[in-house]
């Protein structure tokens, strides 16, 4: 009974470690390659909810949805890195933290006034809906498996495409010296462009795949934006495998926390106090975890920057 | 530089004292005055829409009077930020001279606002609202609510559960003032086994850590208070867990404002309130009748609360004949809540706050495929708020 808890507890770690993984991949990249903090990330992935939303409940079928919101969210991506990020590259990080800052106030504002601040309902695909008794009484929806599934292909194709690729190469030689890459004749502007389209299109698709699950609606974005800057940071900046391995870590940790440390407590504390000492405790876990890494590794589990 | 804004500001302030008692006068003549607090901005928005659209409907079956004066609203949005909501209601009353201060959502906002607004001498009237901070021994003479006392609503659950002779029951709110509350509400008169309090952060987007819980520990029945969006979250991940088959008992998770998003996840969950759109009175069918005519949305409480705000403060103004300048004639007049709740039973209680029955409701999908709490049987009769014995009323 315990030890099924325990698994089904570390399947949703697991999981919620995917979705993480899906917006920290983007945002390690633009970090990283061009050195760029952008705040307004997680507009993105609440972006990619919302217009998978409306696409889906346009055409009726949530596939479409998905089909025509990737390439939606690229191009806002792209809009925003035009409109606003590309005069943000020079700056100095402080800038680009204000800036991007009231990219989210803008875009949270503009989508209140777009659909309304009423939460959105995705209903979950009719091809993966219903679920597997993994253990008596509780259904794990097969829709979460089917993220699982979806985001440990995506992560291998990121591999691929960084690892095995001469974008990929340019990519991981922009993140160690970008300077050198230019001076190699790298259009390295056109390189920005282009990972900053991708990394948005990420974010938007995990917000797509997340809109059956959660509640699509204003601000989605900013507390997941928190916890995927504690995983590229946990991962080392710039590092795709770093910010793999992280966001698994810190799905695991918030909802193991979460699950255990209550119980732990109670070996402490009378079962009331345990419960609310325990929830508290619970939510510190990550930010304790990032500070014992960083202590022992302050560069982050994988070192991508030189000098 | 500094000489020439001085004597500006000096002028102005001079400017403005001169004005004050015409101004006053004026609006005197003018009719009567309501600052409306109704959150507009953030997630939350949707609640103060309901709260707002209430209210002016009220006010149109009023025909745009209040006990015969001809009124005038001035929307105020507190945006959810107390500071905001001080300086705006502040303004309000120095600036605008509003009569009254009427609405706001959120408990937060109301313990901002009461000091600014009592000491002004103004009456603040919560339509939803209803912390128990000021039910007992901060029981104000200026303050009036036409909502409930939240520690009553949780605890009409607790009674429900009790009356349903569920034995083990699991409880789960966000872990803060409100969601502690809940919890010591329900238990108050819930007198069987709590298998387990859980107290999840006010941002979770994920349940499926708790809802594993739940699974493995295998209630009679779960309680929980998950306002908003978490609610719309928690509704639909329960059902697809395949939870559904536990009875979902709740306290503001499942209402007309949550539905449109929850839709038949939530068919069938439970609710506590004075007030649901099926009641049958007439003035209840009339409200929600015109009020779906007027805005095409199911109405929620927060929606029947202010329409009753403003039938109440109509009922006020008309005992004292328009005249708003006796204090005491007026607290009088509204402590005689004569008007007819869309509740049906309505006065109240010595601290201000109403004395109603509560029911028991369930979500259900209406002929037309929309959604609504209905009443399914009446758990408390005349519930009087547990703080009431507390409150000694000044009589400023």
């Amino acid at each position: 009974m315990a030890v099924e808890l325990l698994l089904v507890q570390a399947l949703n770690g697991l999981q919620f470690g995917i979705l993480l993984f899906l917006v920290a991949a983007g945002l390690t990249l633009v970090f990283g390659v061009m050195d760029f903090i952008n705040l307004a990330h997680g507009v993105q992935y609440m972006l990619g909810a919302y217009l998978g939303a409306s696409f889906a409940t346009a055409t009726g079928s949530f596939w479409l949805g998905l089909l025509l919101a990737l390439p939606a969210a690229l191009l806002v991506g792209l809009l925003l890195e035009w409109l606003v990020y590309r005069h943000l590259y020079d700056r100095d990080h402080l800038q680009q933290v204000l800036a991007t800052f009231g990219v989210i106030l803008v875009l949270n504002e503009g989508v209140r006034v777009i659909w309304g601040t009423a939460p959105l309902q995705v209903p979950v695909p009719a091809l993966l809906s219903g679920g597997v008794e993994l253990m008596p009484g509780l259904r794990y929806p097969v829709y979460r498996l089917a993220i699982l599934v979806a985001g440990v292909a995506t992560a291998a194709l990121l591999w691929v495409l960084v690892e095995r690729t001469r974008a990929g190469a340019l990519v991981r030689a922009g993140a160690t010296n970008a300077l050198m890459v230019a001076a190699l004749g790298v259009d390295i502007r056109r390189l920005f462009m282009l990972v900053f389209g991708f990394g948005a299109m990420l974010a938007g698709f995990a917000g797509v795949m997340a809109a059956p699950i959660l509640s699509v609606e204003p601000g989605m974005g900013d507390a997941l934006l928190i916890l995927a800057f504690v995983v590229i940071v946990i991962g080392g900046i710039g590092s795709v495998r770093g910010a793999f391995l992280a966001a698994l870590l810190v799905g695991l940790i918030e909802t193991l926390g979460r699950s255990l440390m209550p119980d732990l407590m109670r070996l402490f504390l009378d079962p009331s106090s345990a419960r609310q000492v325990g929830a508290a405790l619970a939510s510190m876990l990550i930010y304790i975890a990032m500070a014992a890494i960083l202590a022992v590794r302050p560069q982050g589990l994988f070192l991508v920057r030189m000098g | 530089m500094a000489g020439i804004g001085r004597r500006g500001l000096l002028g102005g302030v001079a400017a403005g004292v001169l004005a004050l008692p015409a101004l006053h006068a004026r609006a005197q003549a003018r009719g009567v005055k309501i600052g409306l607090v109704a959150i507009q901005t953030g997630p939350q928005a949707a609640l103060g829409t309901h709260l707002k659209d209430g209210f002016m409907l009220g006010l149109k079956h009023l025909e745009g009077k209040l006990g015969g004066l001809a009124a005038e609203v001035l929307p105020i949005d507190d945006e959810l930020r107390p500071e905001v909501a001080v300086t705006k209601v502040r303004a309000a009353i120095e600036r605008d001279r509003v009569d009254f201060v009427v609405g706001v959502v959120f408990s937060n906002i109301l313990g901002a606002l009461m000091r600014p607004v009592t000491e002004a001498d103004t009456f603040l009237i919560s339509t939803n609202a209803g912390a128990s901070t000021f039910a007992g021994r901060g029981c104000n003479p200026f303050f009036f609510t036409t909502s409930y006392n939240n520690d009553q609503v949780h605890a009409v659950m607790g009674q429900a559960a009790q009356d349903e002779n569920y034995r083990r029951v699991f409880l789960m709110t966000p872990n803060y003032q409100a969601g502690r509350d809940a919890v010591a509400g329900f238990k108050r008169r819930f007198k069987g086994e709590v298998v387990d309090e859980v107290y999840v952060p006010l941002d979770t987007r994920d349940f499926s850590a708790e809802l594993a819980r739940i699974a493995a520990a295998k209630p009679d029945a779960i309680f929980t208070f998950m306002p908003g969006g978490l609610g719309v979250t928690l509704v639909r991940q329960y059902r697809q867990a395949g939870l559904a088959g536990v009875p979902f008992l709740s306290t503001f998770t499942v209402d007309e404002a949550t539905l449109p998003a929850q839709r038949d996840a939530a068919l069938g969950f439970y609710s506590a309130a004075p007030w649901a759109p099926d009641m049958n009175n007439p003035q209840n069918r009339r409200f929600v009748a015109d009020f779906e005519a007027a805005y095409d949305y199911v109405p929620a409480s927060y929606a029947a609360q202010a329409y009753d705000g403003a039938m109440l403060l109509d009922s006020a103004i008309r005992r004292v004949r328009g005249d708003l300048t006796d204090k005491v004639a007026l607290r009088t007049a509204l402590e005689a809540a004569d008007f007819r709740s869309v509740r049906g039973n309505f006065r109240f209680g010595a601290n201000h706050y109403p004395v109603q029955d509560f029911w028991l409701c369930r979500v259900a999908k209406r002929a037309d495929g929309k959604f609504q709490t209905e009443t399914v049987r009446k758990v408390l009769e005349n519930d009087v708020d547990p703080h009431v014995a507390e409150c000694r009323m000044r009589s400023a």
